[in-house]
């Protein structure tokens, strides 16, 4: 199936990826490729066959809901591209 | 005697016995690394911590019983959190990255005594079959076409893994298998990758890539070594709730319970168009070699495996798409410089525009895609019913008392770097033909090296066995190694003089 400009453009803002306008013809051509490549799903018989949402059988363990790690604020943040006073800092987000 | 190229066994041999020290044995390694730096192989030298580590390993066998992998010197796919070593997963988005955590596999073959050597390199987020999509450059392998100066590709995703267990630039490596990530390069390399059942290795604290797909296993140079490592990286681990809470069995034991009885399918479905005559070859000897060794060979049929290659290249983009969402530049790594009147939007955008690399960008898009409004049924939930039926083959084949079904490794041996264009992806995924389909059905498969081609190229066949049967799997896998006596190594033309 082949994808529109249009498309990629939108799929492209989904994906949080800035795409310049010139960058567009050469992605839709590759998404196109790789989704032309994806139909020959459709010819598997599906019908009454459950997804599968599990590899293995195990049953998820649960465990009491308390914090185990914490309290290391500083490690944390010591990875931040920007970082002021305890917390992370990002361009302004209320106009 | 040049300790950088023995195996794993022989090495834990020599220690107990005393012929060499772990400090000698490192240092064996890491100036074979230093001398093989134009390989590109290893991304992020841990030589001093190595050192330490190989001296704290030594005292620890001169106290008395250790561990097999204690002294060891091993490197790691620079997919796995290692404590204030750099992880870049082989991405700019991730520069600059120490965790401040330790990933439940590196903290288990260290609390066994092994010494990392250091970080190596890797197709950008595991996403690739060539290690030519990497921050760092291309993975070069040591292996060279006959009479060729050529640059060839060591296989990818852990290419860097495959290329320095394959040049004795370490003795043994971990890699993460999503698609064939392990057993593609381990083919390409003339080593032993081991993908495991899914949920025998915790996978906390290596950075995701698609989750219900992604496992970490050893690359090694022989069988043994691949169950002394497994033993070693897995076990249960509450961090990661997929991980199996079963028994670690002594693997390198049950290698000697051998082939006897043992039943070997081989899937008619696994004969492609256009595969090469010498790996069908290869296909046929290794059959002979296991009929020879006491097993029964069996034609068996994986009827959905045409569909394999199309569902996991939905599924395993649309995980990687979510996964791939932490990357925005706010808490850890790479920012891009804003542009004028940015706000928060702008600055997610250009960080991972400028800090994706083409075939990441190109797997998030599509991930995104598969998963969007109106295509949701369609794409994943369609993949995820095919995933149903290829697992449904599998379960099929070993309810009929097969024990292992071999497989080729790859549909081809190395390629050159630069032969597979970038703008065609879809040439690329091929090169997965015959491994994902393990990895959907999270079953172990071992890739073994049976001879080479006539490039002098080394050529693998998988084995695939029955979920958490590792042990039976290795079994197997020792009888055809011991009858295809491979022993070849790739001449060291790489060597310069080492320098710090």
């Amino acid at each position: 199936m082949a994808i529109s400009l249009d498309d990629a453009r939108k799929v492209a803002r989904l994906a949080r990826i800035k795409v310049d306008e010139q960058e567009l013809p050469a992605i839709q051509r590759e998404l196109s490729a790789i989704l032309a490549f994806m139909e020959k799903l459709r010819e598997a018989d599906v019908e009454g066959v459950e997804p599968m949402t599990s590899v293995s059988p195990i049953r998820v363990a649960k465990r009491a809901d308390k914090v185990e790690t914490g309290g290391c604020r500083d490690e944390i943040l010591s990875n931040a591209p920007d970082a002021q006073e305890g917390f992370f800092v990002v361009p302004k987000v209320v106009e | 005697m040049d300790l950088a190229s023995l195996t794993v066994s022989h090495a834990r041999d020599g220690l107990r016995a005393k012929e060499f020290t772990a400090a000698e044995l490192a240092e064996s390694c890491i100036s074979a690394a230093q001398g093989a730096r134009r390989l590109n192989l290893y991304c992020h030298e841990l030589f001093d911590s190595a050192r330490e580590q190989a001296r704290a390993a030594d005292r620890r066998l001169g106290d008395g019983p250790a561990p097999s992998m204690c002294g060891i010197p091993v490197g790691v796919k620079d997919l796995f959190c290692m404590e204030g070593a750099p992880t870049q997963a082989a991405s700019k988005i991730l520069e600059g990255f120490r965790p401040p955590y330790e990933s439940t596999v590196t903290a288990n073959l260290k609390s066994a005594g092994a010494v990392v050597l250091g970080k190596l390199n890797m197709d950008e987020f595991a996403m690739g079959s060539s290690n030519e999509h990497s921050v760092y450059g291309p993975a070069i392998s040591p292996w060279r076409a006959n009479g060729s100066g050529d640059g060839f590709t060591p296989g990818g995703s852990s290419g860097g893994s495959a290329g320095a267990v394959a040049a004795d630039l370490c003795l043994a490596a971990t890699g993460t298998d999503t698609g064939g990530s392990i057993r593609q390069p381990a083919a390409f390399t003339g080593i032993v990758g081991l993908k495991p059942t899914y949920g025998r290795c915790s996978r906390w604290g290596i950075v995701a890539f698609a989750s219900s797909l992604d496992q970490a296993g050893p690359l090694t140079k022989s069988v043994r070594d691949a169950a002394i490592m497994l033993g070693a990286m897995a076990g249960h681990d509450r961090k990661d709730s997929t991980s199996a809470d079963i028994e670690v069995p002594d693997f390198e034991a049950l290698i000697d319970e051998g082939i006897q009885g043992k039943r070997i399918g081989i899937p008619r479905e696994y004969r492609i168009d256009g595969m090469p005559a010498e790996i069908e070859a290869a296909w046929a000897e290794g059959a002979d070699m296991l009929r020879s060794a006491g097993a029964g060979i069996v034609d068996v049929s994986l009827p959905h495996t045409e569909f394999a290659l199309p569902a996991y290249y939905v599924i395993a983009p649309a995980e990687a798409s979510s996964n791939l969402a932490r990357y925005d530049g706010v808490r850890y790594g790479f920012r891009a410089k804003p542009g004028p009147g940015d706000g928060i939007v702008d600055m997610y955008e250009r960080t991972r525009a400028e800090g994706f690399g083409p075939e990441v960008k190109r797997r998030v898009l599509i991930g995104t895609y598969v998963l969007s409004q109106g295509f949701y049924d369609a794409y994943y939930k369609r993949a995820q019913r095919v995933r149903s039926l290829i697992l449904g083959d599998f379960k099929a084949v070993f309810e009929s008392g097969v024990d292992a079904i071999l497989t080729p490794a790859t549909p081809s041996s190395a390629f050159r770097l630069g032969e597979i264009p970038d703008d065609d992806p879809v040439k690329m995924y091929l090169n997965d033909v015959f491994t994902v389909t393990v990895n959907l059905a999270g079953l172990p498969a071992i890739s073994l090296p049976v001879g080479l081609d006539g490039f002098g190229l080394p050529l693998g066949l998988q084995l695939i066995g029955r979920p958490m049967d590792e042990g039976c799997l290795l079994g197997i896998a020792s009888s055809l190694e011991a009858a295809a006596e491979f022993e070849a190594k790739p001449a060291k033309w790489w060597q310069e003089s080492p320098a710090e």
